[in-house]
């Protein structure tokens, strides 16, 4: 049989061709792309090629006669038959359906015109041979890195986002990478209530980072490296790291902050500054100033100075605030006790001696003792946010963040103004157990509105 | 609504801007008596006459430069240049001078001007009918460049095209001409420039592309849509300016990026759009930007294979998808 010579579909709205003329009769012998026909479509007249060499065996349609496109217009008998190139799959039931169109548009097969005219076998379209898709789950792929550990900056940022440790999560991406969909996963798992669990492990995780827990699985150790070396602790180091670890297991922390519009409080001291230092001898510290406001606070919010002790919570009745002092050998935190009692220049002076005594190494037993509550006065490092471990068992940590300038809005009478203005953050970590975010809130509040309302003519003795 | 391709729509926005506007003229090789070589202005000359439709010498530098002359003088030229492979000659017209017309009178003269370039590969070109050479032009402030994918944009983008004040060179992709169909209203439209139109959408990537790659990426997508990967495929239209919003907020969404254009890969547009992705959505990426683009070879060969293997296909976007969904 010979081969069929269809007219190509050359796409666009063109459903008809007009045969011109035949340059070639039948029984004419053809070479491989010789021209057989003209033919003019959507006002472009071009050469029909002969698609292999041959012989022109049937003449089908007239010249000048008007046929569908795809219409058989010749047959040919091939030099070599296993050379046809395939036919256009015939669609059962007429012509193939339209596909839909919208203004994205369709590319129509088979619409390949050349630069000046004249159809070509798209091949741009088809080669190369696709790969498979990849049918392994991706980690299990050989050869590819491990990229369990490297984070993308998307993931970094959600897991922070969320509170989500990354060590917890096993990665789906490539080399066992942590997606973006993983820690989505992850945190959408926690908020449906695996909460706890993953809280847990959490906790497990922390403690091998200060190599420190027993009955961790190997695996979390980091493995030694010729260049690592291993240093024995300090004594008061191992108590802070068995502390925090205690605090980070047995506590379901939460934090919230609020900034406080530190303007009185930096009048207030730089007025006073020097003539207090005259007359007592040690500085006049912004410790002081928030030490009192968190003091009051705390009388009237008693819930955050209280502990969780087995189930029930215990009020504490004294407001002993531990103070965490920086010093060479580690953490130090002197009390400052009854501190609720205190006016701004007493608490000034209660905590001079203690802070000398901490950074000297000389603090007693009594000065460390009954701590019901911790300020932690990050501002000091320069730091502007933090998220603080709780002291156990207390119920609360308050952090007292660097004082910044920065521009804020201030609404008065005559509309919004823009002004600068010193401003503390207040990040306060508390145990979920004993308060809620509306307590601690509260409590926030009271200690952001005491900070507040200092003035520069306020009285030290206060 | 009417079905139309790429090539009717262009001939359309020319047709209606000039009834509408009697300073818009046409002026190229082979325009007027036949018509244009894909037939862009088939019927001009008997409607508008040899004022209005000027068949010009084989000189681009002269088409540009008269059109430049024309258009600073109150006209609003439309040049064709026959294949943008031909530009070259006329650089200096455009980039040298239509681009600056503006800034270097102070404000007081402008150049409302559009260069019309048939671009592209994929059409069994060879080395002087494939050539892709956006980048040249999207890098000199002063010059609207618009690269349409579809009926409805080539039409609503080339009336204004021809409304804006400043010189635009419009490319329209060979390949596109006939083979892409789409709806086209029957109302008058204008689309905006400087607009980028998410074609597709999906949560797992932002593809980003222009011309007829844009098809090829949407294709891909449906590929890839199968395998339950959804590609959202955000096509630029406008070269320059370029939209960063539009493809910056679904690469936020989407958290992966791919940069999909027919040129030659190195200091392409591929490369500005990649680095203002990792500029300003770097906290929001979970995958390195990826880019797929031509080879570094000097053109694109006219022997099937070499172009099969130069040119981009919906296979090997979908592949290059794949791999960026694993990461």
């Amino acid at each position: 049989m010979g081969y069929k010579l269809k007219l190509p579909h050359v796409g666009e709205s063109v459903t008809e061709a007009v045969i011109g003329k035949w340059l070639k009769k039948t029984g004419d012998r053809v070479e491989k792309f010789d021209p057989i026909v003209e033919v003019v479509t959507d006002k472009v007249s071009m050469e029909f090629p002969a698609p292999e060499a041959g012989t022109l065996t049937k003449v089908l349609v007239d010249e000048g006669a008007t046929v569908p496109m795809g219409t058989v217009i010749a047959e040919m008998e091939l030099d070599d038959p296993s050379l046809a190139p395939p036919e256009e799959e015939e669609q059962a039931g007429g012509p193939p359906p339209e596909e839909p169109v919208d203004r994205v548009g369709r590319m129509v097969s088979g619409a390949n015109v050349g630069p000046t005219g004249g159809v070509f076998a798209d091949t741009t379209a088809r080669r190369p041979a696709e790969r498979p898709a990849a049918a392994a789950p991706p980690q299990a792929r050989p050869g590819e890195p491990n990229l369990s550990e490297r984070y993308s900056p998307v993931v970094v940022r959600l897991a922070a986002q969320q509170g989500i440790d990354l060590r917890t999560i096993k990665g789906t991406g490539l080399g066992g990478r942590i997606t973006k969909q993983d820690v989505l996963a992850a945190a959408e798992k926690s908020r449906q209530g695996v909460a706890p669990e993953t809280i847990q492990r959490a906790a497990e995780a922390a403690p091998a980072r200060v190599q420190a827990a027993p009955g961790q699985p190997a695996t979390e150790t980091p493995a030694a490296a010729p260049a690592d070396r291993l240093v024995e602790p300090s004594p008061v180091r191992k108590l802070i790291a068995a502390r925090m670890v205690r605090s980070w297991n047995e506590i379901p922390h939460a934090w919230t902050v609020m900034e406080a519009d530190v303007s009185g409080m930096v009048a207030c001291r730089d007025t006073n500054k020097a003539e207090f230092q005259r007359q007592n001898g040690v500085d006049l510290t912004y410790v002081a100033f928030t030490l009192r406001a968190i003091a009051r606070a705390l009388r009237a919010n008693e819930l955050v100075n209280s502990t969780w002790d087995s189930g029930k919570i215990r009020i504490r009745g004294r407001v002993n605030i531990g103070v965490a002092v920086a010093a060479p050998q580690g953490l130090m935190v002197p009390v400052v006790h009854d501190a609720d009692r205190l006016s701004i220049s007493g608490a000034a002076r209660a905590l001079a001696p203690l802070v000398d005594r901490a950074r000297n190494g000389r603090l007693t037993q009594d000065d460390v003792r009954d701590s019901t509550f911790t300020l932690n006065n990050t501002g000091a490092l320069g730091s502007v946010w933090g998220k603080a471990i709780i002291a156990h068992p207390q119920a609360a940590i308050l952090n007292t963040e660097a004082i910044v300038k920065r521009a804020v809005v201030l609404s008065g009478p005559g509309g919004d103004a823009i002004a600068i203005r010193p401003i503390m953050n207040l990040s306060l970590s508390f145990d979920h157990r004993v308060i809620d975010g509306a307590e601690a809130a509260a409590f926030l509040q009271d200690v952001k509105r005491g900070i507040e309302s200092y003035a520069v003519d306020t009285g030290l003795d206060a | 609504m009417a079905v139309m391709t790429v090539l009717e729509a262009v001939r359309q926005a020319m047709l209606e801007e000039m009834r509408r506007d009697s300073r818009v003229f046409v002026m190229g090789e082979d325009i007027g008596a036949r018509g244009g070589v894909f037939l862009a202005t088939d019927g001009f000359l008997q409607e508008f006459g040899e004022q209005r439709v000027i068949d010009t010498p084989l000189a681009e530098s002269s088409i540009a430069g008269i059109a430049i002359g024309a258009a600073v003088n109150g006209m609003r030229p439309i040049a064709e240049i026959e294949f943008a492979d031909f530009v070259w000659p006329a650089m200096n017209q455009i980039v040298g001078e239509a681009s600056r017309i503006r800034y270097g009178t102070n404000g007081n003269k402008f150049a409302p001007l559009v260069v019309r370039m048939p671009y592209g590969g994929g059409v069994r070109g060879g080395l002087y009918h494939s050539q892709t050479i956006d980048v040249v032009f999207a890098h000199q402030p002063g010059l609207i460049v618009i690269a349409p994918c579809t009926p409805y944009d080539a039409k609503g983008l080339l009336k204004a095209a021809i409304r804006a004040d400043d010189p635009v060179v419009f490319l329209e992709h060979k390949r596109t001409y006939r083979l892409v169909r789409g709806e086209v209203p029957e109302e008058e439209y204008i689309l905006p420039i400087g607009k980028a139109d998410i074609k597709r959408a999906g949560s797992d990537m932002t593809v980003v592309s222009y011309g007829l790659m844009v098809h090829y990426c949407l294709e891909a997508a449906r590929k890839l849509s199968d395998e339950g990967v959804e590609a959202e495929v955000v096509d630029l239209r406008t070269l320059a300016p370029v939209d960063r919003e539009t493809f910056l907020e679904s690469v936020r969404r989407t958290s992966k990026a791919m940069v999909v254009y027919e040129d030659n890969r190195t200091y392409g547009i591929g490369a500005e759009i990649a680095a203002t992705i990792a500029q300003d959505a770097f906290h929001d990426l979970d995958a390195p930007v990826v880019r797929l683009a031509g080879p570094d070879v000097p053109a694109m060969a006219f022997a099937p294979p070499f172009e099969a293997e130069f040119m981009l296909s919906p296979e090997k976007i979908a592949a290059a998808m794949r791999d960026l969904a694993a990461y």
